[in-house]
């Protein structure tokens, strides 16, 4: 490689570099902001802000879900395995919406501790598999490649 | 071994030589492609079996998956033409990169588009601010720039050295794209495969997948070729091989 190139090739990598090093330091700056949701520990430890439009996500406890009987009214509580918070919301939940289903909520905080949501939103995780293979997996009391309930990142 | 694939190098800068070998190699891969994904969308949507929560909705994976796939790659692609064009002086490299633009953005657009789509009815959302979606719109921008900057001035050469910068400045956003679910909280869920691991689908869900993805590799290569082939034409009419290949065709 003649010695303009080898120039040149430095110069080039040297950019790249430095834009990579200048967006990962406003990127780490800004992490907390890239963030789409807290999760029920940061909750609970007062980082996310009382009162304000915020976004919770978790896993829907098992057996949490309480519908009221003449409205679309619907209460669960959201965990991610160390933490609880109790969810309200009135409307039509998404399809995927069901108990151990990692779901994204918007709302806020009320005085009593509670989330009242506007919106929710269901999260899928990265496993597919048939119907089929699903219930086998159930039957043998195994949950689907071998991960035992890993909080939803 | 080294010698060999320098060599190689050098001939591909001669856009006479790409001209002739491209020629030769669009027929095979255009036939892979189109037997490809033949083969994986009737087996990825007729023959694969249902996701056992998101029922068949979830095959729209096999298109959108290869889409982001490509979308990610070619713009890798255009920084490393684009790249090799501002160092070696290569005008065949500069083409390359240019010719790589609209097909990526076309790659991106149609990620996008089928996971509003899928997003809809399996999250409630067609759109939500989450780290992987806006990175992938940002990519969108991004080839909308280097478009941009392509047509922007009147010698080929600076336009060429002002998309060759960009695409090398965007490049930094591919790796926040792929690691966009691990880093921050977002809706769109973790990468199903993983070179370290097996995959998280069983091999009749993923075997169609890959099909698609090969060939969604193969109808780019195709594509880029054929829009290579035309910017040589184009910038080459005066000389005597594309004079001479004129009067040949008639």
């Amino acid at each position: 490689m003649n010695p303009k190139r080898k120039k040149k090739l430095v110069l080039l990598s040297s950019m790249v570099a430095a834009v990579a090093v200048a967006v990962g330091l406003v990127l780490f700056a800004l992490s907390e902001n890239i963030n789409l949701f807290y999760t029920p520990t940061q909750i609970a430890q007062g980082e996310a802000p009382v009162g304000q439009r915020i976004r919770a996500g978790g896993m829907v406890v098992e057996g949490s879900i309480k519908r009221a009987p003449d409205s679309l009214d619907v209460e669960f509580a959201v965990t991610d395995y160390e933490h609880e918070v109790v969810v309200k919301y009135s409307g039509i939940l998404p399809d995927l919406f069901r108990e151990g289903q990692g779901i994204v909520t918007m709302g806020s905080m009320n005085a009593d501790g509670q989330f009242e949501a506007s919106e929710v939103l269901a999260k899928h995780d990265e496993n597919y598999m048939p119907p089929e293979v699903e219930a086998a997996l159930k039957a043998s009391g195994k949950t689907a490649y071998g991960e035992s309930g890993a909080p939803a990142q | 071994m080294w010698k060999t694939f320098v060599a190689w190098f050098h001939r591909m800068g001669s856009p006479k030589w790409f001209y002739e070998i491209t020629g030769r190699w669009i027929p095979w891969f255009a036939a892979a492609a189109v037997l490809l994904i033949t083969v994986g969308t009737t087996w990825g949507l007729a023959f694969a079996p249902a996701d056992y929560q998101q029922g068949n909705s979830f095959r729209i994976i096999y298109i959108h998956v290869p889409a982001a796939i490509l979308a990610q790659s070619i713009f890798f692609a255009m920084a490393i033409a684009g790249g090799i064009g501002l160092i070696w002086k290569m005008k065949v490299a500069d083409m390359v990169a240019k010719s790589c633009a609209p097909i990526g953005a076309t790659m991106t657009f149609i990620a996008l588009f089928t996971g509003a789509v899928w997003g809809k009815p399996t999250w409630g959302a067609w759109w939500v601010w989450d780290a992987r979606l806006t990175s992938m719109l940002i990519l969108l921008f991004l080839y909308f720039g280097v478009i941009a900057l392509q047509s922007a001035f009147d010698s080929k050469q600076s336009a060429a050295r002002a998309s060759a910068i960009l695409s090398l400045v965007g490049v930094v956003n591919i790796p926040i794209i792929k690691y966009s679910v691990d880093w921050w909280n977002t809706l769109h869920q973790p990468a199903t495969f993983k070179l370290t691991e097996k995959p998280a689908m069983p091999p009749e869900m993923w075997m169609p997948l890959l099909v698609m993805v090969i060939g969604f590799y193969c109808f780019f290569a195709v594509v880029l070729m054929m829009r290579t082939r035309n910017e040589i034409l184009e910038r080459e009419k005066r000389t005597q091989w594309v004079q001479g290949l004129l009067s040949e065709k008639g």
